[in-house]
């Protein structure tokens, strides 16, 4: 954190000083019951609304509740705000917030030197300790001295916030997050109004809950005040961004919120085929709770029949989507063959998580690509793009069911578990502006045949049942061009393993030229695609600042890639392409250009710091 | 459009395709009952769509003059339930057979027939694969010797009825291929149905598995070796009608008449009974002991699921508005940056 005025020295009993803020990462760290996710939702809330710009990035372990205070069960929440336009959750963090000794051991490398640590220090008992893996307790064993260290007694002070009450004590330990939550509201100056609405509506119905939390809240807050614990205050103003109404998103309600929208922009009922799977179940939650806007859910028996039904529906003339993660994808890919043969429009989404089997569920990976690009039996050729942002989930999934109508294809959509959870201000756009994503299904029988293409698209017709007169069959068999007839005929395969080719290679006319940012040419050109966007775009900024000849192009299409994509590569000395696998869009580069690339692999179930990319520039240009 | 589907015969359900199937297949009989069937039903041609999977019997829709879908191995239910839940006036049948909808369709059977979409469900049964040319199927006979099982299979076969019941399904009835009339009563029964209906089809086939219901379809012993449900009517059965199925306690039991039994001590039988234990028991009859149950075993009436979908979706534009897009972005907390950079 970059403060604008310099730390005075320590000063015993004055006045507290406040000082402005650009930039902070908060993390908030505990036992899975803690609540973490809770209370950095709520403080993520809270700073949207006082218009800083922001990104979290919440952590959590795939067992509901592992062992409790062991490293395995810590679950946190990071989040960064600033007084500017940001595209990660940040590096390192400036503020830890750590509830219990697990959560201190595993968050504690990652907070910055001099940084803040407050402690539940009524967690740090000897056993707590022990089952933390500690070998003696860092809070007396001189461990933390490289940071500001504030020991309070979190546990013991919500009890007496409650002693009144009558609460039980289960219940009033479990507020014990909301004392933390306060004292950080308190540290960087924030109104506690939006987390007091938020506590009258969600506990409307047990007023005696809403009131514990509240008191709470409060004595973290009153606590700070009057103790005096901290010798400043901080503020991060309001960010300059675009003007226009904004919401706070996490990727996975932006992706449902997308093909709600491409829905009513199709004028298509939709329809969502899906099977729980972490991290892309959210998407199943929300679409249920909007069925009012014409959505049909389908919670299937399995992957394959929510695939399977997914295609149903899109033969009978839905906007049919269907959403999951890498295990699932793996279990729809007949049917999604299934879908380029009959050519029917659909989107799939693979909310990519670190595999392979079943792999690290909760933890992001983009070791899906191969699988997105070449998964299926034989030719399969699928168009593929990649959101790159939470916000951006939703301009994705518009842009794939405009291309999936228009070319009459299955596209795929990649996410991952990064941007799933994750999230940033979204600028709401007007629906007018969305684009207009009409088509006609055929109707008139004179001029059909089922595998008759449109001369510039080469989309056959969408001719669903109840149409009189065209009725016909369609199926897994090979096609005879044209009239959809089932055909062996060798000459005719070969034709239509062309066509279906073709037809995907066709979509480059729908997409934008790639644009470089930096200079249009020079020595090294950095390529991301999906999440990689905000470490790599951050990075960038910092090295050109720096004085580094470093440009970066993002790739929203995987398949096709843009136009000029090619043209842009040969204009670098050095190509540098971070991802979060063992390096497949590099391969899919090399293979496609034949132009050598260094390949910067990251699988740690975590997205690339902007330190790490910035570290790499500087490794291949030399430090200045 | 009455006046159109009133001249509809069953010309108009063939397609101009060539079937396929082996001479001698018992699929050539069933086919030819649906093409009948469906001109009778009163409903325009291109609300029909027929679905199937993989096999033989999955070829029928190229032979329907019909919206068809040749779909994926097993996956039939799946489509259509996607078809039917977004397309509810379509009257959707589906064909299967042993192998794609018990074995690797076995899944999306019984969650279809549970969930009761409202789908016709023709199971094809020779107990036997034909396309893949002669391995076992789950409804093989234990020990039968195939190209997969050369010293005789080794795994319980399937009843599908039982399989059925046990789902939940809400019509559940067996035909056979060689019973041209009462196969076109089932399905007629079946198309009425609402909700999900699922027909067993003993059907024969001529090169994997020849004669495979030849004791109980050949003339000189049907009689005896099979028994018609027929609604309101006791369990009878034999050439001379001098046997019954009755109700011994908690096990049914053969008697002969005479023994001094007569129809009156029969089960009288009953398909729209709500307690699918009966019907269950009378899935269960086989030979040798008893004759093999022909005809509806159960026809209750419940909501389908795509009604229920629909009335759900209704309930809450009703209560809530159907929604526009502009609210939908704005639910939660929203802050609107102005032009000059301030926050309200």
């Amino acid at each position: 954190m970059t403060a604008s005025t310099t730390e005075p020295g320590a000063a015993a009993h004055r006045e507290v000083e406040l000082q402005k803020l650009d930039d902070v990462v908060i993390r908030f760290a505990g036992d899975s019951g803690d609540g973490m996710q809770l209370t950095g939702t709520q403080f993520t809330n809270t700073s949207a609304l006082v218009g800083n710009d922001l990104a979290t990035f919440p952590d959590f372990p795939a067992e509901i509740r592992a062992p409790a205070g062991t490293v395995a069960g810590v679950s946190a929440f990071q989040v960064r705000i600033a007084d500017y336009d940001i595209h990660t959750p940040g590096d390192a963090s400036d503020v830890l917030v750590a509830m219990n000794p697990a959560s201190l051991k595993v968050s504690l490398r990652d907070l910055k030197p001099n940084g803040v640590l407050i402690v539940n220090a009524d967690e740090f008992d000897e056993r707590n300790v022990k089952k933390a893996g500690y070998e003696t307790n860092p809070l007396e064993d001189g461990s933390l001295d490289q940071w500001r260290v504030f020991k309070v007694a979190i546990t013991k002070l919500t009890h007496e916030a409650l002693k009144d009450t009558g609460l039980d004590a289960k219940s009033q330990e479990r507020c014990k997050n909301f004392f933390a939550l306060g004292m950080i509201y308190w540290l960087f100056s924030r109104p506690l109004d939006a987390t007091v609405q938020w506590l009258q509506e969600k506990f409307a119905k047990k007023p005696e809950l809403a009131d514990a939390n509240l008191r709470v809240l409060k004595a973290g807050w009153n606590y700070c005040d009057i103790n005096e614990l901290f010798q400043v205050r901080y503020e991060v103003e309001p960010a300059k961004l675009p003007a226009g109404t904004y919401r706070n998103v996490v990727g996975n309600t932006a992706l449902a919120l997308g093909f709600v929208a491409a829905s009513r922009r199709a004028k298509l009922p939709l329809f969502q085929g899906a099977y729980p799977i972490t991290p892309a179940s959210e998407v199943l939650h929300e679409l249920s709770h909007l069925r009012r806007y014409g959505v049909t859910v389908y919670q299937a028996e399995d992957e394959i029949a929510a695939m399977a039904a997914t295609v149903g529906a899109a033969y009978g003339g839905s906007l049919a989507v269907t959403v999951t993660s890498g295990p699932g994808m793996a279990l729809k890919m007949e049917a999604i063959g299934l879908a380029i043969m009959t050519e029917l429009p659909m989107v799939i989404v693979d909310v990519q998580r670190g595999g392979p089997s079943t792999g690290l569920p909760t933890k992001t990976e983009q070791a899906d690509l191969f699988q997105a690009v070449f998964g299926r039996n034989s030719e399969g050729p699928v168009p593929v793009l990649a959101a790159s942002s939470p916000a951006d989930c939703f301009d994705c999934a518009v842009e794939a069911c405009r291309i999936a109508l228009k070319y009459m294809t299955p596209v795929i959509l990649l996410s991952d578990g990064y941007l799933a959870f994750g999230s940033e201000p979204w600028r709401l756009p007007r629906p007018e502006d969305l684009p207009d994503l009409r088509v006609a299904h055929h109707t008139d029988p004179a001029t059909f045949q089922p595998y008759r293409r449109d001369p510039v698209t080469l989309a056959r017709p969408w001719a669903v049942p109840g149409t009189p007169g065209l009725e016909h069959r369609i199926g897994g068999l090979e096609k005879a061009d044209g009239s959809g007839h089932v055909s062996y005929d060798a000459l005719n395969h070969e034709k239509m393993v062309r066509l279906r080719a073709e037809k995907v290679e066709r979509i480059v006319a729908d997409v934008p030229d790639a644009v470089v940012e930096g200079a249009p040419e020079g020595r090294l050109l950095i390529v991301s695609w999906g999440s990689t966007a905000g470490a790599t775009k951050g990075a960038l900024r910092v090295a050109r600042r720096e004085g580094y000849d470093v440009s970066r192009v993002h790739l929203r299409w995987l398949n096709p890639f843009p136009k000029n994509f090619g043209e842009i590569l040969s204009r670098f000395d050095t190509i540098l392409v971070p991802e979060m696998n063992l390096g497949q869009l590099a391969f899919l580069i090399r293979g496609r250009y034949l132009r050598e690339v260094v390949s910067f692999p990251k699988v740690q179930g975590k997205p690339y710091y902007r330190s790490e990319v910035l570290k790499k520039i500087r490794d291949i240009l030399g430090e200045k | 459009m009455s006046a159109e589907t009133a001249v509809l015969t069953k010309k108009d359900f063939q397609s101009s395709q060539e079937v396929k199937w082996c001479p001698g297949c018992g699929d050539y009989s069933i086919l030819s009952a649906v093409q009948s069937v469906f001109p009778e039903l009163g409903i325009p041609r291109e609300r029909f769509v027929v679905v199937s999977g993989i096999g033989c019997s999955s070829r029928f829709p190229y032979y329907m003059n019909t919206f068809g879908f040749h779909s994926i191995h097993g996956r039939a239910p799946a489509i259509a339930t996607g078809l039917k839940m977004t397309r509810p006036e379509l009257e959707v049948w589906v064909v299967t057979g042993d192998g794609d909808g018990l074995a690797i369709g076995g899944n999306h059977m019984i969650h279809t027939l549970r969930r009761n979409v409202g789908l016709k469900i023709m199971l094809f049964n020779n107990r036997i694969y034909g396309l893949t040319k002669g391995q076992a199927s789950p409804t093989s006979e234990l020990g039968k010797n195939t190209k997969s099982s050369p010293l005789g299979t080794v795994d319980y076969p399937f009843n599908a009825l039982s399989v059925a019941i046990g789902s939940g399904a809400t019509f559940v009835a067996r035909t056979i291929d060689v019973m041209q009339p009462h196969m076109r009563g089932v399905f007629r029964a079946a198309a009425e149905h609402q909700g999900s209906a699922f027909v067993e089809i003993y059907q024969n086939c001529i090169i994997f598995n020849d004669r495979a219901f030849a004791a109980i379809t050949d003339k000189e012993v049907r009689d005896e070796a099979t028994v018609l449900l027929e609604q309101g009517k006791p369990l009878v059965f034999g050439k001379e009608k001098d046997k019954g199925i009755r109700l011994n306690g908690f096990e049914l039991e053969v008697v002969r008449f005479a023994d001094g039994f007569g129809p009156d001590d029969c089960l009288v039988w009953d398909a729209t009974r709500q307690d699918p234990t009966l019907a269950f028991m009378v899935a269960q009859m086989a030979p040798p002991h008893f004759p093999t149950p022909i005809g509806v075993l159960r026809d209750v009436a419940r909501p389908s699921f795509e009604q229920i979908v629909a009335e759900q979706m209704q309930r809450e534009i009703d209560t809530k508005g159907a929604g526009n897009l502009e609210q939908l972005f704005r639910e939660g907390d929203v802050w609107t940056v102005n032009e000059d950079g301030s926050i309200s």
